[in-house]
């Protein structure tokens, strides 16, 4: 076992971890640690764009960008982050262009902006141009462009080692007011090389998490097979608690039966969405907005179409997204990838045809709880040094309990590059934290369990059993029965992966010890997304409970924060300890959500 | 410029059968796996595996196919499945393509479906190589804008022709399909191949950029362009429709010519 020793460590290597390398490397002894090669990342899979007021083709300002971000997310947004966010999102753009990303741009030569949903001029008043984009390959186009500047900044990366363990020691401190505390503190972390099957251990100042979401919880999504929620699983098991991670996004158009995304910017471009009936249904839900809705409220309408008898095909369960009034050439350069996903994939031709399409989980808006420099919290307001997270990982929050489209591709790089500052600044003054003893002890013993183990239970069966009920029960819409019958084969599911084996017991390239590794972290999240879901007794945003249809800000204008703790019984469930945490107001009060 | 577009109808007639659907049809393939398992057996060999795939399935699910429910130990790289990360750039009877964007009905499902790894980088395991000297030729022709005038404040202009000019090379994902394709590579591991010189290309082309002459020069070197043979390989390879042949001739041109 090899010990190395850093500055900072970045676990990830998607547009967040690679935005922080670019600061922290040009100032700190850094090292990245990714489970993919970094163009690998799902970063590279966002389409539509990246939303900043830059106001190149309509007025705009940062102002009425934050209060979109506040509604979009129900009110749940911590408003001091959304500030922070609207108002770096112009040099964020910026940054971005000058590091030499191709964005479309207007005759003029300036940056082009198109719509998205949920974004308006002037708190609501219409939809606005706000997302800079590159054909509907942003996202593909900022991670090759921060993968760029890492190589010209000479970033040291360890290609596909994964993180499976973080290094923490916890001391006695006392607080303000003379109550005693245990203090968490960063070591460092584990990982495991693939190539090699080595353990490598990372003594670092700072970590910062930026390892993205954890979608594969559910069958139908359009996350990556490698986004398993690692970073959170890793940070919950050392006793961080996860914030708001009942709220899961649900993209609207994911292609049907398949979940593979067709980016919101085709709506942005002018298409519609069609129930059976041939109509265009979101014109009764959101009578000012229509198609260009936020996601929570389009994928909801969706469900609901098809609930009530309004689906398409033979087994009347997608409804259709309808590009078939646009120009064929203005399809060509607005939309050229997810066009061809459509073709390739359905075998649908866009120009003529609607596109089946349905609700596909997207994004978590929940994750490790940090305030606005990145930093991240053990509890509701106590920071852990050295430790920080940024991007999809990380709930900050800007997105409260809705995200909007294109505000992800921003927060990696906002929160990115204050997490990479924030780690590089503290490394300059700090120590190392004193390796606990026998650092890797944890992860040798599991992944020795696992090459050794003589179960029958197959890690491939218990992923797809849980996906499969996740996306029954604790999908669109949710009740108390549906996540009782979610939790009951989750805590089944937990049992039966003790009796799990792997085939493959070698050293080299042993992806099936990872894949039943990655399946123990989705266990983990999937138990705590229906607990914390079963605690919010309220509907907001992507949080939609049947039983209790409405808001409730008196007892729910709150962030909820799970805790791993073996003593505590949240909802039945043994294991995990609910609290709630304050939501950060500044200017704007909560409003009934209309569009 | 967004187009400003007429309301669209609110209810219009669905002609029947509209978006597809129907009954998916499932069918039998044979894939024939090169395995590659150096930690038990010294020499590579080819394996049969019989299942029973859906009409909406790839060559990924039939991989995954195998590797959940028959063999766990067959090794290969995949992540985004749809066609954007890059990472399962494969043999597909003779031929590179993405795994996760080669549909199996599109294939001939009458003969086993071959599937190895990419050619002209070491091979570690079953279809995964050795990434590294592919990454290495990338970094040498400098991926990265270079420009020399003081940074401005605000964002540096561009007009759409000139965006133009390269937009087609940004669309590439690193994924070798190109470069493993390529003769003068297999036999030539020096060569840049052709996603270094398409990567050069994004920049060279690229208004914004200054250091054009820095890479050209770079590029004529006896490992460079001129090693291409024109076969068109890389450009039948590419999973992103990228004009790779087109792009290094512009570079040729350019080196030629040196007008940039």
């Amino acid at each position: 076992m090899q010990v190395h020793k850093y500055d900072v460590v970045i676990v990830g290597a998607g547009g967040a971890g690679m935005r922080a390398a670019i600061e922290s490397g040009q100032r700190a002894h850094t090292a990245v640690l990714t489970k993919l090669y970094p163009t690998r990342s799902h970063t590279g899979a966002a389409q539509g764009g990246m939303c900043a007021a830059l106001a190149n083709v309509e007025e705009d300002n940062w102002e009425w960008h934050t209060f979109d971000t506040v509604k979009g997310g129900d009110y749940l947004v911590d408003q001091d982050a959304a500030e922070v966010m609207a108002k770096e999102a112009i040099d964020a753009v910026l940054d971005l262009e000058k590091m030499g990303l191709p964005f479309n741009r207007t005759p003029e030569g300036k940056i082009d902006q198109r719509r998205f949903g949920g974004h308006t001029r002037d708190h609501g008043k219409a939809a606005v141009r706000r997302a800079c984009y590159a054909a509907d390959r942003t996202g593909h186009m900022i991670l090759q462009t921060l993968y760029q500047n890492c190589v010209k900044h000479n970033v040291e990366f360890y290609n596909e080692y994964y993180v499976l363990d973080m290094l923490m020691v916890e001391e006695d401190a006392y607080r303000e007011d003379g109550t005693a505390y245990k203090q968490k503190r960063v070591a460092g972390v584990v990982s495991y090389d693939l190539a090699t099957g080595e353990l490598h251990i990372f003594q670092a100042k700072s970590v910062v998490f930026a390892t993205g979401g954890a979608g594969k919880v559910f069958k139908t999504t359009s996350n990556a097979h490698t986004l398993t929620g690692d970073g959170m699983g890793i940070a919950f098991r050392k006793g961080i608690p996860l914030e708001d991670m009942e709220f899961v996004q649900f993209h609207p158009t994911g292609l049907a039966g398949l979940g593979i995304l067709l980016s919101e910017a085709a709506r942005g471009e002018g298409a519609i969405l069609r129930n059976s009936e041939g109509e265009r249904f979101m014109e009764r839900y959101a009578p000012t907005i229509k198609d260009l809705a936020p996601r929570d409220i389009v994928a909801r309408s969706m469900a609901n179409e098809v609930r009530e008898g309004r689906g398409c095909g033979p087994n009347k369960d997608y409804v259709l997204l309808d590009l078939t009034h646009l120009e064929p050439a203005h399809i060509d350069a607005k939309l050229p990838d997810i066009t061809e996903f459509a073709r390739t994939y359905l075998g649908v031709e866009p120009y003529t045809e609607p596109v089946p399409v349905f609700p596909t989980a997207h994004y978590v808006m929940g994750g490790i709880p940090t305030n606005i420099d990145a930093e991240v919290l053990q509890d509701n307001d106590t920071v852990i040094p050295g430790l920080y997270a940024a991007g999809e990982v990380a709930c900050v929050s800007v997105h409260g309990s809705n995200r909007l489209g294109t505000n992800s591709l921003l927060d990696i790089n906002v929160f990115g590059k204050r997490a990479g500052l924030s780690a590089a600044k503290y490394a300059a003054t700090a120590d190392f934290v004193e390796l606990p003893e026998d650092p890797e002890k944890f992860t040798s013993t599991q992944i020795d369990a696992m090459l050794n183990s003589t179960g029958t239970e197959r890690v491939a069966v218990l992923r797809k059993e849980l996906q499969d009920i996740m996306d029954a029960n604790v999908q669109v819409f949710r009740d108390k029965d549906s996540l009782d019958r979610a939790l009951v084969v989750i805590e089944e599911l937990r049992e039966r992966y003790k009796n799990v084996s792997v085939q493959d017991k070698g050293k080299r390239f042993n992806l099936d010890l990872l894949e039943a590794i990655e399946l123990g972290f989705l266990l983990d999240m999937a138990e705590v997304m229906t607990a914390a879901a079963m605690h919010r007794k309220e509907s907001r945003g992507g949080h939609y409970r049947e039983d209790f249809p409405n808001r409730d800000d008196e007892n729910f204008m709150k962030h909820s924060m799970s805790y791993r703790d073996a003593t505590a019984t949240t909802e039945g469930i043994s294991g995990i300890r609910m609290e709630t945490k304050p939501v950060i107001f500044t200017r704007y009060q909560p409003m009934e959500r209309k569009y | 410029m967004s187009t400003e577009l007429p309301e669209p109808a609110s209810k219009i007639e669905l002609k029947p059968g509209v978006g597809g659907g129907g009954e998916i049809p499932t069918f039998n393939i044979t894939l024939r796996v090169r395995r590659y398992t150096p930690e038990s057996t010294a020499d590579a060999y080819w394996e049969d595996f019989k299942l029973t795939m859906y009409g909406t399935d790839r060559v990924l699910d039939a991989l995954h196919k195998v590797k959940w429910e028959h063999d766990g130990s067959l090794s290969f790289r995949r992540s985004c499945a749809h066609g954007v990360c890059g990472s399962d750039a494969m043999r597909i009877n003779g031929r590179n393509r993405l795994a996760c964007k080669t549909l199996l009905k599109d294939l001939d499902t009458s003969k086993p479906i071959t599937v190895e790894a990419i050619k002209g980088l070491p091979l570690e395991k079953d279809l995964i190589v050795d990434m590294e000297p592919f990454f290495q030729s990338y970094r040498e022709i400098m991926p990265f804008l270079i420009n020399d005038g003081h940074e401005p404040s605000g964002e540096r202009y561009q007009s759409a022709a000139d965006h133009a000019k390269f937009e087609d090379t940004t669309k590439c994902i690193l994924c070798a399909a190109c470069t493993s394709s390529c003769p003068v590579f297999w036999t030539d591991g020096q060569y840049f191949g052709p996603a270094a010189i398409v990567n050069a290309h994004r920049f060279i082309f690229d208004s914004r950029d200054d250091a054009g002459d820095m890479r050209l020069e770079i590029l004529n070197d006896k490992e460079g362009v001129w090693r291409c043979r024109t076969t068109f390989n890389c450009t039948e390879a590419c999973p992103r429709g990228i004009q790779v042949t087109q792009a290094i001739a512009e570079v040729k041109q350019a080196i030629l010519s040196r007008t940039v």
